[in-house]
């Protein structure tokens, strides 16, 4: 463990609004599971030492369908996630996603707004809320937004989320159509995604990938193109255009781009 | 009663799985100081300043003018070439230079230390490399002759990258003031070797005593390294008067210790139409790294195995360690074999395609047979087993049907033959001069050895013999914990020796001591007599003949032998191999208990596994790149394939009931396999790890 432990404290709310009057009083970094803040601090690579452990916030929790939409309290785990038979009968492939973040141990700690505030371009469930073009609550203790969740991100690690603002809930309108997610990790299981990607076989097809951009990527044109009727080899050229991927620890670039080719092949002759 | 031959409980099973088991950095010696080493952060060139930002009060602070008068700043292993701490040359990344101890942990880490250097242009390549730290020529007939008689020659070049050891517990020693020298309390292979390498450091008279903790894994990796990191923790303890705690992390410990030797063997091969072959010219370069450390000895064992377990008359292995600008690369399971055994495994099918026929058929034509002679002139006796190996695996998984049945899909499956000289190569076992003890307890006896448990299952199998041959009660007997002023030196635990070597001195041991005791138990003589302990010393076979000048003769005792069938899946979208099943045959002599032996195949084979398929080290500029578990990754049991483990015995009748060595031969095996599997696919890969990326570049070119 390279940060000194003995410098970090934590705030502990027993109420969202109690929560939100700290954030409001003092810059806090939430705490969910903590799973990506312990590899930061382990690393030495976290230099916030003030945080606010949101664990004990019930209104954080839970998963509900309201309307057409499915509710996801953003403090909830990948393990009930993965094992909601509402997500599993309206977004399945969120609990596939879910499944196969981390291994159980981080899974059992691991949240859903936890995986959106890391804002990593790898996050295993991204591609999924991209294309159910999910809407993100964000609560301060003045207001209340909600904000697209293809709109949160704004460069790599960048959101719009304020400091004083938590991710109260995600929510997935329902849609029609064939539901498809593919990770490919550095291994079969406890891997970070060389690529993920999520797609929706509608009218308009969506598809979404990870790990191919500063952020999590929809493929907006790529759609179009496939929409549009262009050929599945078009398509793929167009989805060349669209992904801007990089050589780093964990794959290539070129890697990367065929991988991505290939997937969208899959996915359009699944 | 018989206990070899049972799975009886593992002699540290309960103090392992309760936690009671205590390892380096779960103790705690009143007034300990925590050690941290201040590393290059350059591959090549010179120290020129050392500035201490920090304030310094409260701080240990060591470096290379506190060697001692009578001490050496060499860290002795086989040439004296290594420093503990930086005289002035940097020769790679993570070279130690400075030592720093403080009481307050974080006060230690964010000490500032700040080291101007003049650069140098370092060497990565080993192939450009101009220095070289060993090289040495195996000769056995007439090459020129040989290729004359072939009708076919085939050729290949063959890489391995490096691995990491991935021990559970890193590296980790507590350095303790005594005697008005040192005691060293840490996770260590080879306490002996670290009694050397300090009596160097403090000059020859001072008291030294290693005793080693329980150990989280070693696979080699804490063979040599422990002698520096022991060193450096002895520095601090001595100018601070206080115990020093040096326990690695992650990082540190993947970055700055050794890995697996990377190679590259390029085989030039004759053979006749009928598949015998007739002319074997390999060249084996390893990349050594910044030190000679191990690497003579890596080389030798490597070129040994580089002709693979075939009879050819006419065979020339010429290898050299390569000197690179990298962290020294050092002993890891298998110690050279496991590069120069792909290499030459993978050929072997290159060799079946040239010629039109298939793999097993390459291999029944040429396997050694008792009578034939390996490339060092060594001739094999009763216990060669490479013919039983490949038939029982051939015949086992009904490899040449399911070969046909495959083609087409998506699935290959690929075979490897493979042998594991046991024990140190040619004269080494007569020069270590091995001991071992036993002494009588008030209950049964108890086992003096120096022979280290570190996960593999020493004590058990050691009291198992010992309980076996005094025909006692195997709960009778106590294994002592490695402690070098109460333990005679055995020798260190790697090379496939513990069981074969010091189990034989131990059952030695075991039946002079039967004789002695007459009818009576251990516990009636000793009320009888009092304390007892009996000494005895290795005993090599006679007749092995070695030559290390010219590399010829028995280049060891006896060998194992192993014949892996994996069977792989490729994923065409992604180019990912998966293993979905490995059939391990494994010749060990004498399965002294048999769960271990199978775990250790179990183990091994996984780690071949890993070998073969994703664990790559990611070097940049002389460092590992991605030093963390998160990055290198090693095989989960998800990407570990179902395996089916035959364990074969034909005794080797100087070791204990028949035991040969069994730790490093399943390494051996997988990875050629896997490779061959992939050819078997049509992917034409001559490299590991086998990762997508190369899959995807090797399938593209096809």
């Amino acid at each position: 463990m390279k940060s000194a432990l003995s410098q970090l404290s934590f705030a502990r709310p027993r109420t969202l609004e109690e929560a939100l009057t700290l954030l409001r009083d003092e810059p806090l970094v939430p705490i969910a599971g903590a799973t990506d803040l312990y590899v930061g601090l382990n690393f030495g690579t976290l230099k916030a030492q003030r945080f606010l452990d949101i664990t004990r916030l019930e209104e954080l929790r839970g998963i509900s369908v309201t309307g057409d939409r499915l509710v996801i309290g953003a403090g909830t785990t990948y393990t009930t996630i993965m094992h909601s038979a509402s997500v599993r009968a309206h977004w399945p492939i969120l609990a596939d996603a879910a499944s196969q973040v981390g291994g159980v141990q981080i899974q059992n700690r691991g949240t859903l707004g936890g995986n959106v505030a890391n804002a990593s371009p790898a996050g295993d469930t991204l591609p999924v809320l991209a294309v159910a073009d999910a809407i993100l609550q964000l609560r301060s203790a003045q207001s209340q937004r909600a904000v697209p969740f293809n709109s949160f991100y704004t460069g790599y690690r960048q959101t719009v989320l304020r400091p004083d603002e938590l991710i109260v809930s995600i929510e997935l309108p329902m849609v029609e159509g064939k539901q498809w997610f593919r990770k490919v990790g550095t291994r079969a299981a406890q891997a970070i995604s060389k690529l993920v990607m999520a797609a929706v076989r509608t009218e308009a097809p969506r598809i979404a990938l990870g790990s191919v951009a500063p952020t999590p990527l929809r493929l907006r044109r790529t759609e179009a193109a496939l929409a549009g009727g262009s050929s599945i080899e078009d398509a793929i050229g167009v989805l060349q255009t669209e992904i801007t991927p990089i050589d780093d620890l964990r794959s290539s670039e070129a890697y990367r781009r065929a991988v991505a080719g290939n997937l969208l092949r899959r996915f359009w002759a699944s | 009663m018989s206990v070899v031959g049972t799975s009886v409980a593992r002699k540290d099973g309960i103090g392992k799985a309760t936690g009671a088991a205590k390892y380096a950095d779960d103790l705690s010696i009143p007034g300990m100081l925590f050690g941290r080493t201040v590393r290059s952060t350059i591959p090549c060139g010179r120290v020129k300043r050392i500035r201490y930002d920090f304030d310094t009060t409260g701080f240990t602070i060591v470096d290379r003018r506190d060697i001692p008068l009578d001490g050496r700043n060499v860290v002795a292993l086989i040439e004296d070439d290594q420093p503990f701490l930086v005289e002035r040359d940097v020769r790679h990344v993570a070279e130690p230079i400075v030592l720093l101890a403080h009481a307050d942990r974080e006060k230690l880490l964010a000490a500032d230390v700040i080291i101007e250097y003049e650069v140098e242009p370092p060497v990565f390549d080993p192939e450009a490399s101009t220095e070289s730290l060993k090289t040495l020529t195996i000769d056995k007939g007439h090459l020129d002759a040989g290729f004359a008689q072939a009708d076919v020659i085939v050729e290949g070049t063959y890489r391995t990258g490096h691995q990491e050891h991935v021990y559970i517990e890193p590296n980790g020693v507590i350095a303790v003031p005594e005697d008005g020298g040192i005691a060293i309390f840490g996770s260590i292979q080879c306490p002996f070797y670290v009694v050397k390498a300090l009596k160097s450091l403090l000059g020859p008279k001072a008291h030294v005593r290693v005793v080693q903790t329980e150990t989280g894994g070693g696979f080699g990796g804490k063979e040599e390294y422990p002698s520096m990191i022991a060193g450096h923790a002895t520095l601090l303890a001595l100018k601070a008067g206080l115990p020093v705690k040096i326990v690695y992390d992650r990082t540190e410990d993947m970055i700055a210790t050794t890995k697996r030797h990377p190679s590259i063997v390029r085989h030039r091969t004759g053979v006749k139409r009928d598949g015998t072959l007739v002319a074997m010219d390999v060249e084996v370069i390893l990349d050594g790294g910044a030190y000679i450390t191990l690497s003579p000895v890596v080389l030798s064992r490597g070129c040994i195995h580089a002709a693979g377990p075939y009879r050819c008359d006419n065979v020339r292995i010429r290898g050299r360690a390569m000197l690179t600008n990298t962290p020294p690369n050092g002993a890891f399971r298998g110690f050279g074999a496991p590069q120069t055994i792909f290499a030459i495994e993978a050929h072997m099918d290159r060799i079946a395609e040239a010629l039109g026929v298939d793999p097993v058929t390459i291999r029944e034509r040429n396997a050694l047979v008792p009578g034939d002679t390996t490339a060092t002139g060594q001739r094999l006796t009763a216990d060669c087993s490479a013919l039983p190996v490949l038939r029982e695996a051939v015949e086992r998984t009904d490899f040449r049907r399911k070969r046909e049945a495959l083609r087409g899909t998506n699935r290959g499956i690929g075979l490897s033959l493979f042998y594991h000289g046991s024990g140190f190569t040619g004269s080494g076992e007569l020069r270590l001069a091995s001991k071992a003890a036993l002494e009588l307890t008030d209950h049964g006896v108890r086992i003096l050895v120096s022979s280290t448990e570190i996960g593999q299952g020493t004590r058990t199998m050691h009291a198992q013999i010992v309980a076996e041959t005094l025909g006692i009660p195997y709960e009778d007997v106590d294994v002592a914990q490695p402690d070098t002023t109460l333990v005679p030196d055995s020798g260190p635990t790697v090379a496939s020796r513990t069981c074969m070597v010091v189990g034989r001195i131990l059952q030695r041991c075991a039946e002079d001591l039967k004789r002695r005791l007459g009818d009576l138990t251990p516990a009636e003589y000793y009320r009888a007599h009092g304390p007892f302990t009996i000494v005895r010393e290795h005993e090599p076979p006679g007749w092995i003949q070695w030559d290390d000048e010219t590399y010829t003769g028995d280049a060891y005792a006896t060998y194992a032998w192993g014949c892996d069938v994996v069977e792989v899946e490729l994923d065409a979208d992604t180019c990912e191999v998966r293993p979905l099943h490995l059939t391990a045959v494994q010749e060990v002599g004498k399965a002294i208990h048999p769960a271990l032996a199978r775990g250790q195949i179990e183990g091994g084979s996984a780690q071949g596994i890993g070998y073969a398929i994703v664990e790559h080290v990611a070097m940049r500029d002389g460092v590992m790149a991605n030093a963390s578990l998160t990055n290198y990754t090693i095989p989960t049991t998800l990407d570990t394939p179902a395996m089916d483990i035959v364990l074969l015995e034909n005794p080797y009748e100087d070791g204990p009931f028949g035991a040969k060595g069994l730790g490093e031969l399943p390494m051996d095996g997988p990875a050629p396999a896997v490779i061959n599997a992939l050819r078997h696919l049509g992917v034409d890969l001559s490299e590991i790890p086998a990762t997508p990326e190369r899959v995807m570049s090797a399938c593209g070119s096809r």
